[in-house]
């Protein structure tokens, strides 16, 4: 009994946390332009202008682009200082996991006009540059965190094996350890990417027109009369969330293999 | 052995040059003032031994002038528009500044005979209050309380007694309170769904659990924006949700530009949040412990008070910390789905940085949103400890 209005319970929050979602991915296929059902009909049209506007498709490439490179970025920054907490004990690792951990923490809209004030006189607002820093920045600790955790399945002793035989740290760390946490590193790529991707705020205030990410250019849409073309936007954010989710399952999956094995 | 430090500098100096510094030089400004002093050098000096109860002596209106005088000149050198940024920020003090420094300062600039009092009143009867002086003082720096009294609704007259401003000038303490609550309310709201979602996932096994882990994971992964957008369409005047009620005779309701979507809409993006730091605190308790209590005869409520619930505080605090310091920083979400009235100190943070370039308060407002989050993660540190990484 009690069993059974937990279920119940559940599935509403289930559906409750789905159905917006699931709600608004048939609309995108609309024939008509309203947002409502029933649909008057199936058609691509919104898509199409999707695809073939001026702002929409140079958005998309913006947040490929600008989250790849921060991506890149926070990676290349996130490794190796994950690395280095990893073998860091006392006082000094708990201040330098605080430092790193805090953009995770202090709300973005204090990042975001923090770096509207000190990008403008050296002229980082309103380029490209300006956004893969800043979305570097708001990435690294989701990198950190995941490597991190990684790194607790690699056992340290091999290190000194790698020594023994002769490999100076640098080759250890890239012959021994790196190929056995590369799934974690790969995570997160992923992270800081999907971060990227997300994120509004300080794509708000340091984006020009050029810069326009897709979720910055969804805001603009919001804000006035909602088109059909923000809900195709939309799924096609959708798949692409899902398809980040479904990789870095599979990578958690192959990490935990390759420390099990 | 400095090695790890080593490998841990680029990211240390990249944060301290992206995050530390940028962040830092934007606070100072929400407990500094430098954009009087070097256009009014000398006023601010003759003012600094001014008691405040009557206007100022002579020399005060005779460094005014001659203050002015090279500010003008300077900005015409320079092109720049030192005169235009101070009157800029003792506007935001005393309305009407923002007109009346330039005006003073073209008008003083031809030689006139005579005290300079005589002069500058003739120029603006302004002058003769005793608070636009006040606010010359006030606005001296270097460091300043001026941004951060006027973020808690407080103000200085020109004595230097500190006041509540009147009542229909105070909005930040509303601000403040209505942010917070709003946190709270979605904490709240989260917990109740979170508690039983997540008790559901820690006991089910198989395809099921795997299907209910799904609903709470995949919403977690889908950007905010088109989450807020999924509200926005459901619930906007001819949306999904109005369409559905009219056609049963009901409608259509305004169910946006409100408190109501705000709420269920950072309820919705928070949820998972709450959820798998909860799954987490549940599948860790013994099961054994509530059973040993029941069958030494205790009730089931008792159970679930006396045992159940401390054991899981922990994650219970952690997840409902988790929720209310990111629901304390919402800007997108309210800014799209509330009425003027829902917004939060974001929104004000945003709005003074850029819209009213009033660079102090912002900073000040930020300064009071980073004490309230950082109260709460001290709090989190003492409950979860800092050494488990994010949920994520």
């Amino acid at each position: 009994m009690a069993r059974g209005a937990l279920w119940a319970v559940g599935l509403l929050v289930a559906l409750f946390l789905m159905a917006p979602i699931v709600a608004i991915l048939p609309l995108s296929f609309s024939a008509g332009s309203f947002l409502f059902y029933p649909l008057p009909g199936l058609s691509l049209r919104w898509y199409q202008d999707f695809f073939g506007s001026d702002f929409w498709l140079p958005a998309a490439w913006n947040s490929l682009l600008i989250g790849t490179a921060a991506a890149g970025l926070a990676t290349l920054l996130g490794t190796p200082a994950a690395f280095g907490l990893w073998r860091m004990t006392g006082a000094f690792r708990a201040v330098a996991m605080g430092v790193v951990l805090a953009p995770m923490v202090v709300p973005v809209i204090v990042v975001a006009v923090a770096l509207l004030l000190a990008f403008g006189p050296i002229g980082l607002v309103a380029t490209h540059a300006g956004m893969i820093i800043a979305h570097a920045t708001l990435g690294v600790p989701f990198v950190v965190v995941t490597v991190l955790a990684a790194l607790e399945g690699f056992d340290p002793v091999q290190l000194r094996a790698a020594a023994a035989c002769g490999a100076g740290p640098l080759r250890a760390f890239f012959r021994v350890c790196l190929p056995q946490i590369a799934p974690g590193v790969a995570a997160g790529a992923v992270f800081a990417f999907a971060t990227s991707l997300d994120e509004v705020v300080v794509a708000l205030f340091i984006a020009g027109p050029a810069q326009r990410t897709l979720p910055r250019q969804m805001f603009a849409g919001l804000n006035d009369s909602i088109s059909l073309t923000t809900t195709a936007a939309a799924a096609l954010l959708v798949g692409l969330s899902v398809l980040l989710l479904l990789t870095v399952a599979w990578l958690q999956g192959r990490g935990k293999r390759q420390a099990g094995g | 052995m400095n090695r790890p430090a080593l490998l841990m500098a680029p990211l240390l100096l990249f944060l301290l040059l992206t995050f530390a510094t940028p962040i830092a030089a934007f606070l100072w400004r929400g407990v500094s003032d430098a954009e009087v002093a070097p256009v009014l050098p000398r006023t601010v000096a003759t003012l600094a031994d001014w008691n405040g109860t009557a206007l100022p002596p002579e020399p005060a209106f005779a460094a005014l002038v001659a203050d002015l005088r090279d500010a003008r000149a300077r900005d015409r050198d320079t092109g720049g528009g030192s005169i235009a940024r101070a009157a800029a920020r003792l506007n935001a003090d005393r309305p009407g500044f923002r007109g009346l420094l330039p005006m003073t300062a073209r008008r003083v600039e031809r030689p006139f005979p005579g005290p300079a009092q005589d002069a500058v009143f003739a120029i603006s009867e302004d002058w003769r209050d005793i608070e636009t002086w006040g606010a010359i003082r006030r606005a001296g720096g270097p460091l300043s309380a001026f941004h951060a009294l006027t973020a808690l609704d407080l103000q200085r007259d020109a004595t230097g007694a500190v006041r509540p401003v009147p009542d229909n000038q105070a909005v930040f303490r509303a601000v403040l309170l209505r942010s917070l609550w709003i946190s709270l309310l979605v904490t709240a709201c989260c917990l109740l769904l979170g508690w039983p979602m997540a008790w559901l996932i820690a006991t089910t096994r198989g395809w099921a659990n795997t299907l209910l882990l799904g609903a709470v994971m995949l919403p977690f992964w889908i950007s905010l924006i088109v989450r807020t957008a999924a509200w926005m369409v459901l619930l906007q005047k001819e949306g999904v949700v109005n369409a559905a009620l009219g056609s049963i005779g009901i409608g259509p309701l305004t169910l946006m530009m409100n408190r109501f979507a705000v709420v269920l809409a950072m309820v919705h993006i928070l949820l998972p949040f709450m959820v798998l730091p909860l799954v987490a605190a549940f599948r860790a308790l013994d099961p054994r412990l509530p059973r040993a209590a029941a069958s030494l005869g205790a009730a089931p409520w008792l159970v679930f008070l006396r045992v159940t619930l401390p054991l899981c505080l922990p994650g219970i605090g952690a997840g409902c910390l988790l929720v209310f310091i990111q629901a304390l920083g919402f800007y997108v979400t309210p800014a799209l789905l509330g009425g003027p009235n829902d917004q939060m100190l974001a929104w004000f943070v945003g709005f003074y940085a850029t819209r009213s370039v009033n660079w102090g308060l912002a900073a000040a407002l930020s300064i009071m949103l980073l004490v309230a989050v950082g109260l709460c993660v001290a709090l989190y540190g003492r409950l979860a400890g800092f050494r488990r990484p994010g949920a994520a």
